[in-house]
């Protein structure tokens, strides 16, 4: 196999320096911007132009570039501010509400409390208690009253105090949240935002480890999206609330103190779009939320081993950005799909089929997913750690896909 | 309308006294026939006296209708409910919700029509009392027996016959069937399958009005919201919760109980551990009336407080209406649990006769006026069908469209583009 080694530098800390979406903007927007091919090397040496080849691609302006491209270079001639994911988070929700009177927030404890990761601090005290709304404990109905403000003109913004909570609240997410738009043939829009922390934390227990995202992703009419670093929580808060589509945001509880500089303009992150971590040549590695944490770990194990990992975020859960993965998958061949989600029908079993599906001619060895046991998460710190991927088993099942 | 019959109850204060509950403890499988408990209890129900009238917290705003017909019979010149106008209107609308419904039974039988199909014949007091005093911009959310709250909201008979027909030219573009009525012109925010899952979006909608006026600084903003379900809803946690949240809020909004004592073959009385399901409104800060549902003008006498305390900022109100439901649960049902002398002794309180029976004997519109209208209405609903029978189906490239309002929800391709930009998008074929 060719070996191509990349400079050690550009493995990511564990907290992602802005350089990774400066990266996915330089990546990814080039050669679509100018409807190029490229070439893929395949192991045994032969050479293949783009088997698509050239393609007149009129995109839609904003399908690959975020709001402007000049962020990508704002990142270095301004500073940006340095923040946490959950004010981030904070930030993108305050601007927003701000910039449109129709946007508010509805939840448990999200006014006076602030929110029990403290996403909505402070915005009671300036927008007031009817656009912060500190509901009562009613999960279905306080989602189906977001979803009926949302029917009549208004954006809400509804937080599940966990995601897990929002089980509860099923009923109203798929049946009205999803499919309104389509039973009323069109008349009704439902641009609500449906966000929360999930994910396993520090021994919270089973009930309070849970990750929605593969209940939520056969609902049709929803969008998925899962933020990982401040930068791109900020983005894609954003990005929701101005769509005018229902869109689940899932926070993960681990990742809320996060720190990163971030741009000081205005900058929203495409929901449909994957973000590219690490650039490589060897492996894919696709993954998402927390999991892009143990993953970045692992590859600097690996890139020490003399390995290529290209890592890309997946962030939109539903719908998968085929392009991005295509485009690696097309380049390195294999594939490793990293993800919190239990085994059983989670959303590395659905990216395996869209793979599969798609992809299967560049395929050199079969895709693998580590996903978090089918289990209910314990309680015990032991037990609990063995549940979710590790990085020691990212890095094992690297060396054993490449072989 | 005969103010002897069953009045309207209202209770303010929680009820603090179990009533006897009618299951015994002995043998607690041993329920009490239907028709013993509630038929001849509408006397029990009504008001002994009108010193129970004082309401304590919420102002004398709602009052029992008994005692407004009183008052209005006691004045030297007999003065009605009604003008002749009013009048008319309302006998035009109850007879276009019977016919209508009456036609569906028809074409489903013939196969025009399939699925689930609940038909409103014997609740058209209830829809007609409460709808036709609402604006435009004033909302309804209904449940799976839409059809009539539809009519009377102003959605042209056309628009919903195509979309039973499940053609194009349905309301919602044949996407939404029978249960799933809506239409933003009219602002009806539909039609639900499921019980119960309506009222947190009607609460949703009255939340919106009070939001324009405070917020947007909407000052005139007085939209109010209906939320039409039935008793076996009553005994689900959407609408308590809803509940809770609307009085805690002071909401716009009507809870309007369509109790026709049935839940497919659940008796209320086999559901609910207390029957009376106004006096739920209470515990929960609103006033809870109780009205005869068969009768149009008695519910729209308290329609019309109801709605007023709403539209003045004062809050919701629950209103159960008992009335009945002439046929099976769904064209789907036989029926065959309700006991005939029940059928027989709600269909002798039929809402259409005694509107009839009202206007006529007041001298508000001769016989012939009245025909008149039966026949303009056998037009529109004959009109109807037609329409809807020439309407074209949804055609294959309908499939895609509406899932999304931004149809880039489908996502970016494995070629780069996004999946509503492949032409097979528009054509419905396109792999999403």
């Amino acid at each position: 196999m060719a070996a191509i080694f990349q400079g050690v530098g550009a493995a990511a800390a564990l907290s992602s320096s802005p350089s990774n979406s400066f990266d996915s903007k330089k990546f990814v927007s080039s050669p679509l911007r100018k409807g190029a091919s490229f070439a893929v090397v395949r192991s045994d040496g032969r050479v293949n132009l783009n088997p698509k080849g050239r393609r007149a691609q009129q995109l839609i302006s904003n399908a690959v570039a975020t709001k402007s491209d000049s962020a990508a270079a704002s990142s270095s001639s301004k500073p940006g501010h340095e923040l946490l994911l959950f004010e981030a988070l904070q930030e993108g929700l305050e601007e927003e509400m701000e910039r449109d009177l129709r946007v508010c927030v509805m939840g448990e404890d999200v006014g006076h409390y602030g929110g029990s990761y403290k996403v909505t601090k402070g915005l009671a005290k300036k927008f007031g208690d009817l656009r912060v709304l500190d509901t009562p404990i009613a999960e279905n109905s306080f989602s189906g009253m977001g979803i009926g403000a949302a029917m009549t003109g208004l954006r809400p913004v509804v937080e599940g105090m966990n995601m897990g909570f929002l089980l509860l609240a099923f009923n109203q997410i798929s049946n009205n949240c999803g499919m309104l738009h389509y039973t009323s043939g069109g008349q009704f829009t439902i641009p609500i935002v449906i966000r929360g922390p999930g994910g396993v934390g520090r021994q919270l227990g089973a009930e309070h480890s849970q990750r929605l995202e593969s209940y939520f992703q056969s609902i049709p009419g929803i969008q998925m999206v899962a933020c990982s670093t401040p930068y791109n929580a900020k983005g894609l808060m954003k990005a929701a609330i101005r769509s005018e589509n229902p869109v689940i945001l899932f926070e993960h509880v681990l990742l809320y103190n996060l720190k990163e500089r971030i741009p000081d303009e205005d900058y929203i992150c495409n929901l449909e779009e994957a973000e590219m971590v690490r650039p490589g040549e060897h492996v894919t590695i696709l993954t998402y939320s927390r999991m892009r944490y143990h993953v970045m770990q692992a590859a600097k194990t690996l890139v020490n081993k003399g390995y290529d990992p290209e890592v890309i975020d997946i962030r939109s859960l539903k719908p998968f950005d085929l392009y991005t993965i295509g485009n690696s998958v097309k380049k390195t061949h294999r594939v490793l799909i990293v993800e919190e989600c239990m085994r059983t029908g989670g959303i590395g079993a659905s990216l395996i089929a869209a793979i599969t599906e798609n992809f299967n001619d560049y395929l050199d060895a079969p895709i693998m997913c580590l996903s978090s046991q089918d289990v209910p998460t314990p309680y015990a710190g032991t037990l609990e750690e063995v549940t979710v991927v590790q990085p020691a088993q990212i890095v094992t099942a690297v060396e054993q896909l490449c072989q | 309308m005969n103010s002897a019959s069953c009045a309207a109850k209202i209770s303010t204060q929680p009820f603090s006294l179990n009533p006897t509950s009618p299951t015994s403890h002995d043998n607690p499988l041993v329920f009490p026939k239907p028709t013993s408990l509630f038929l001849g209890s509408t006397r029990k129900l009504r008001l002994s006296s009108s010193s129970k009238l004082n309401l304590h917290r919420r102002s004398g705003t709602v009052v029992a209708v008994s005692d407004v017909v009183k008052q209005k019979k006691s004045k030297s010149t007999p003065s009605l409910l009604i003008t002749k106008e009013e009048g008319l209107e309302l006998y035009e609308d109850v007879i276009l919700g019977r016919a209508f419904e009456d036609m569906c039974a028809q074409m489903y039988y013939r196969g025009k029509m399939f699925g689930f199909v609940h038909l409103y014949n014997g609740q058209e007091a209830v829809s007609t009392g409460f709808i036709k005093l609402l604006k435009q911009q004033d909302s309804v959310v209904s449940t799976y027996r839409d059809h009539v709250h539809a009519l009377s909201k102003g959605v042209p008979a056309r628009a919903v016959m195509s979309e039973l027909f499940g053609k194009t030219t349905g309301c919602c573009r044949g996407q939404g069937g029978s249960m799933h009525m809506f239409s933003r012109e009219h602002n009806l925010l539909g039609g639900f399958a499921f019980i119960g899952e309506g009222i947190p979006v009607a609460t949703g909608a009255a939340f919106t009005s009070k939001y324009k006026r405070e917020i947007l600084k909407e000052a005139d903003c007085d939209h109010v919201t209906l939320a039409f379900f039935g008793d076996g809803t009553c005994n689900n946690g959407q609408f308590f919760e809803c509940l809770n949240m609307a009085a805690l809020w002071k909401l716009p909004i009507v809870f309007v109980v369509e109790n026709n004592l049935w839940a497919i073959g659940m008796s209320h009385l086999r559901a609910t551990s207390d029957p009376q399901i106004y006096k739920k409104g209470p515990a929960f800060g609103m006033p809870g009336i109780h009205v005869d549902g068969m009768d149009v003008l008695k519910v729209r006498e308290v329609a019309k407080e109801a709605i007023g305390r709403a539209r003045r900022g004062e809050g919701p109100t629950l209103v159960e209406c008992e009335t009945y439901r002439f046929r099976g649960h769904s064209l789907a049902d036989p029926d065959e649990l309700r006991d005939s002398a029940e059928k027989a002794y709600y269909a002798a309180r039929d809402p259409i006769t005694a509107l009839k029976k009202y206007l006529i004997e007041n001298s508000l519109a001769s016989e012939a006026d009245l025909k008149a209208i039966d026949k303009k209405i056998d037009e529109v609903v004959e009109d109807a069908v037609e329409f809807a029978d020439e309407s074209p189906v949804p055609s294959r490239s309908q499939l895609l469209e509406n899932v999304f309002a931004d149809p880039k929800g489908f996502g970016i391709g494995p070629d780069g583009r996004y999946r509503c930009e492949d032409p097979k998008f528009t054509e419905g074929t396109a792999h999403v």
